[in-house]
């Protein structure tokens, strides 16, 4: 029975698939997953947006959307139905066919991610060698549509907003790359299906998530800082500020091409916690031997919603980031960590199974961590503020 | 396959003719940018998963980012209305078409050379790091030396000048 409920998404494909030719079953089989897939996620980034103008409100002491549907539910629907509706704008300056594709690029880019991501046992689109190496390459083409978007703008906000995001991307990335490569140097596979397979094992009835040693914390919190900074998420939103560049790189964009573009963030959103539970949090493996009755899709989309809740939880409670002050933390205190971890993760795989391991392990991140942590405090000198490029 | 090959060979060859002919240098580095697609492609056609996601990471993601970045830093994206055409412009024919001479004349000899395999080799991403990390350890480390090197160069380039800039604002207070 509850076998059945784990699988209940394949068999229904497979019972779909049954009433057709086998000639065509495999061509329909990949046309109706990439269906479901570009259908459920959009679904959930409505609920997302929805539990974001909840929760922030909740976290600002006020209501937030409450006119539409109970608690304001159907609320998404109706901005969907405003932005479908209105009319879109293009500036007369504007290069009317780059300005066009740079939504169409993001979006297309961010939906083929969760082409390798396992949903749940047997539930991935495409299981490939090199799925991990696959998300991250289609990632990086995410930065060229945002860099198109806000040059074809024609618009001075636009274009800083886009230098301003594609700058912290691409310096995010080294870090965000350096650490998972850590799972994928312990695993021996850069197939997400395989990583999960390895985390999938209990102990006295608990998980062997790799969250759970050193190396695989220090990383989980290093990557999580890098998605953060990937999606352009608050406290790293400086591509969009509002109070300082309206919008960013899409201020110049209107209906539904904006929608596109909100879309495109929140699902790169998904994508990246996907990843992060995939390598981190055990993908659809349980938390405990004895839930593992759950469907395995049950527990990979709640550490989904977990982990967007916590970019919400983030976004009501720091203030934003300073340009230098990004560029620093990313090369002078994220980076040298992450290379660190590459050591220590390396250490730990050629050390005895003991308690040894452990507490060399722990002690050498946490010394390096309070030792970088005291260095960068002493340099910087909290003094009278100098504008270096403002005198 | 044929037909996925001929297709993408024809965007890999739109793309690239456009970077040369189009008269906006953004433009250009846009349709650089669907050439190194169009090359991934045909790398991921012929089964080569590693080089064909490692195109995508590294020439969409990075070095098409820093070409536009280098243009617009360097100067204005407008160019004049006649285009930017060299007058040497036969002489870069004459090498270009030189060095694809020796590129298809290498390729055609290796045909001749090398025993034809009747299959292609499954080669997964596994093995190219275990041969990465050992046979060809002493390459790959030269290399990493020689970026290393590279970067620190251009940090020291960019650097900002500390000690005339702290005299002048030295000579700005005695003022």
């Amino acid at each position: 029975m509850f076998d059945k409920l784990d699988q209940i998404f394949v068999l229904l494909l497979h019972w779909l698939l049954g009433y057709l030719p086998a000639v065509l079953r495999p061509a329909v089989g990949v046309v109706l997953c990439v269906a479901v897939i570009v259908c459920v996620f959009p679904a959930i980034f409505a609920f997302c947006v929805w539990l974001e103008r909840k929760g922030l409100g909740r976290m600002q002491n006020r209501l937030g959307p409450n006119r539409v549907g109970p608690f304001g539910l159907f609320q998404p629907i109706a901005d969907g139905i405003k932005s479908l509706t209105k009319e879109d704008l293009v500036p007369l300056t504007a290069d009317a066919v780059v300005h066009f594709l740079a939504p169409v690029v993001l979006v297309v880019a961010v939906f083929m991610g969760f082409a390798v991501l396992p949903m749940g046992r047997n539930m991935v689109l495409v299981d490939m060698d090199s799925s991990l190496l696959f998300y991250f390459a289609v990632g990086a083409t995410s930065e060229l549509a945002v860099f198109m978007a806000g040059w074809s703008s024609r618009n001075k906000y636009s274009l800083l907003g886009a230098m301003r995001a594609v700058a912290q991307m691409i310096s995010y990335e080294v870090p965000l790359l350096m650490s998972s490569v850590v799972v994928v140097m312990i695993t021996g596979s850069l197939s997400l299906v395989k990583i999960v397979e390895a985390q999938n094992h209990y102990t006295w009835g608990l998980p062997h998530w790799y969250i759970f040693t050193p190396w695989g914390f220090a990383a989980f919190i290093l990557y999580a800082i890098a998605a953060t900074a990937e999606t352009n998420r608050s406290p790293f939103d400086l591509p969009e500020g509002e109070s300082e560049l309206v919008a960013g790189y899409f201020t110049e964009y209107s209906g539904f091409k904006f929608a596109l573009f909100f879309l495109g963030e929140y699902l790169a959103m998904l994508s990246i916690s996907g990843v992060g539970a995939t390598l981190f949090l055990g993908g659809w493996s349980s938390p405990l031997e004895i839930l593992n009755w759950v469907p395995s899709w049950i527990w990979f989309f709640g550490k989904l919603m977990v982990s967007i809740f916590v970019f919400i939880w983030l976004r009501g409670t720091l203030p934003r980031l300073r340009q230098d002050q990004l560029m620093n933390f990313a090369w002078k205190f994220v980076l040298p960590l992450t290379l660190l971890n590459l050591f220590v993760a390396a250490l730990w795989r050629f050390m005895d199974d003991n308690w040894l391991r452990w507490v060399v392990c722990s002690a050498i991140l946490m010394a390096v961590y309070a030792f970088m942590g005291k260095v960068g405090m002493r340099r910087e000198h909290f003094g009278p503020r100098r504008y270096r490029y403002a005198e | 396959m044929t037909v996925a090959f001929y297709l993408i060979s024809a965007l890999t060859l739109a793309g690239g003719l456009a970077a040369i002919m189009l008269k906006n240098t953004v433009h250009c580095a846009l349709a650089l940018t669907v050439a190194f697609a169009g090359l991934a492609l045909l790398f991921l056609g012929l089964d080569a998963q590693f080089a064909g996601f490692a195109q995508i990471l590294v020439y969409i993601g990075a070095v098409a980012i820093l070409v536009v970045f280098a243009i617009l830093l360097t100067r204005g994206s407008e160019t004049p209305k006649d285009g930017v055409y060299s007058k040497h412009w036969p002489t870069g024919l004459v090498i270009a078409a030189a060095v694809f001479a020796v590129l298809g004349w290498a390729v055609l000899q290796s045909m001749r050379v090398l025993p034809s395999q009747s299959q292609a080799p499954v080669v997964t991403v596994q093995q190219i790091g275990n041969e990465l990390m050992s046979r060809y350890v002493l390459p790959l480390e030269i290399i990493a030396v020689l970026l290393t090197a590279a970067m620190i160069g251009a940090v020291i380039i960019a650097m900002h000048d500390k000690v005339e800039n702290g005299s002048a604002t030295n000579k700005e207070a005695a003022k």
